[in-house]
């Protein structure tokens, strides 16, 4: 049996399987429709997410299984103090799967000890998202055609995004791969992540601003700056709007060049952006549902 | 009890000067009923100065990861009726498990029942453990 708790669970000939699988379930959904019938999936969002658990319990339904879960800590077992192991364990006897979202760091973790079913991990505070990582790897893979050979640029908060954070360790497994991280002084891609870049002899290079350096760029992931990272209302409010992606910035880009974004966005791309062929962060959301499918076959098939 | 020899029991020779009440602490010696002693700054041809801890029970069990993780240069020896049977070197362990606690207040391990603080060796030349929940780092 299998979990997913952080993205480097997988290999790469997993993941490029993954990715394979993927694409097959996106040109023939109706092969897969009746593929996880009779199976439960339990979505346990000990904090709410609701994209994140509809993409899951789309993905399930579309598979032909079934969906039961709690979402929200008020209405879980997590309010009356049950620990995180006692609901799992509980958990597993009703479900095939579980995906879980929690809002310490290493739930998952925890939750793996004692399972007896598959945990996806849906987001652990700020630590992992090892399935939005999925459908990032997917969206490049569909929209540039290929996994190395890239100008990746990244920006906005890197120092809290976990989601930046399991991308830079996907993508760096892969050939001639090269980081811009564009963000302000304060938020910047912390040191361990960078110092695990320099060891594997893998270029980067930091940057402030997203005008100078957007003309390279083979791939922009934007990220939002969320104000719950932040002590005071200050610094939000001076640090926000750094890095807002314009129809302006967007005409210095290259004609190929992807955007994407993990979304929900606040401001940091322009609806103008939103018809540029370039913006992908709608289908990405579409091939988050499917690495959803993939993964869950993946490990309920094994 | 004998400072200078102990019938049954573990002697944990080589501690760095200065560190034997940090062992004292981590192997949870203030726990035990029998007779502890601790000498301080004896001397070493190998390392100046060295302290000494005998334990004198037969059963004791020591924690050789606490010991590994506290002081790599250690050495333990168990002895029964008189003599040395086993010596033993303790090194940098790769795992810790309840021997140090996360510090990252949003780690699971703060707020979960029962869990085991568990680390991984990350860097042997740092010195550098990980948390296996959150990946938080310390020394
Ligand atoms: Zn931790």
């Amino acid at each position: 049996m299998r979990h997913l708790l952080n993205i480097t669970d997988l290999t790469v000939e997993e993941i490029n399987e993954l990715l394979a699988l993927g694409n097959d379930i996106l040109d023939h959904p109706e092969k897969y429709a009746h593929r996880l019938e009779g199976k439960k999936l339990a979505t346990l969002f000990f904090e709410p997410s609701t994209r994140t658990r509809l993409s899951f319990e789309a993905a399930m339904y579309e598979l032909g299984g079934h969906v039961i879960g709690f979402a929200g800590a008020n209405s879980s077992s997590a309010a009356k103090g049950e620990s995180v192991k006692d609901t799992i364990r509980t958990v597993a006897c009703y479900a095939d799967i579980i995906a879980m979202r929690h809002p310490l760091e290493g739930a998952p973790v925890a939750a793996a000890q004692v399972a007896t079913v598959p945990i996806v991990n849906a987001g652990d505070g700020g630590h992992h998202h090892p399935t939005q990582t999925l459908a990032d790897l997917m969206t490049l893979n569909r929209e540039k055609g290929r996994l190395s050979n890239l100008k990746m640029g990244l920006c906005g908060d890197l120092k809290f995004g976990r989601t930046v954070h399991s991308l830079i360790g996907a993508l760096s497994r892969y050939d001639n791969v090269e980081f811009i991280l564009i963000s302000p002084e304060e938020l910047k891609v912390p040191s361990p992540i960078l110092r695990e870049l320099d060891e594997k002899g893998i270029p980067y290079r930091e940057a402030t601003s997203l005008e100078k350096e957007i003309s390279n760029l083979d791939a922009l992931y934007m990220t939002r700056v969320q104000r719950e990272r932040f002590f005071n209302e200050e610094d939000y409010v001076r640090l926000k709007d750094t890095y807002i992606l314009d129809a302006a910035k967007m005409a210095l880009a290259k004609d190929d060049m992807i955007v994407m974004h993990p979304l929900p966005r606040v401001n940091e791309i322009s609806t103008q952006v939103d018809d540029d062929p370039r913006a992908c962060y709608f289908k990405q959301v579409n091939y988050g549902k499917i690495m959803r499918k993939a993964l869950m076959l993946k490990l309920l098939e094994e | 009890m004998n400072i200078d020899g102990i019938t049954s029991g573990v002697v944990i020779d080589h501690i760095t000067a200065g560190k034997a009440m940090q062992v004292y602490r981590y192997l949870h010696l203030d726990q035990l009923e029998c007779p502890v002693a601790i000498i301080k700054n004896v001397k070493s041809t190998r390392m100046g100065k060295k302290d000494i801890i005998k334990i004198d029970d037969a059963t004791f069990d020591i924690d050789l990861d606490a010991l590994g993780y506290l002081d790599p240069g250690a050495t333990v020896n168990i002895i029964r009726d008189g003599v040395i049977v086993e010596k033993k070197h303790v090194e940098l362990p790769e795992r810790l498990t309840n021997v140090i606690r996360c510090k990252n207040p949003r780690c699971i391990t703060t707020v979960e029942p029962g869990i085991d603080q568990i680390f991984l060796l990350t860097s042997k030349e740092e010195r550098l453990y990980s948390c296996a929940y959150c990946d938080t780092e310390r020394k």
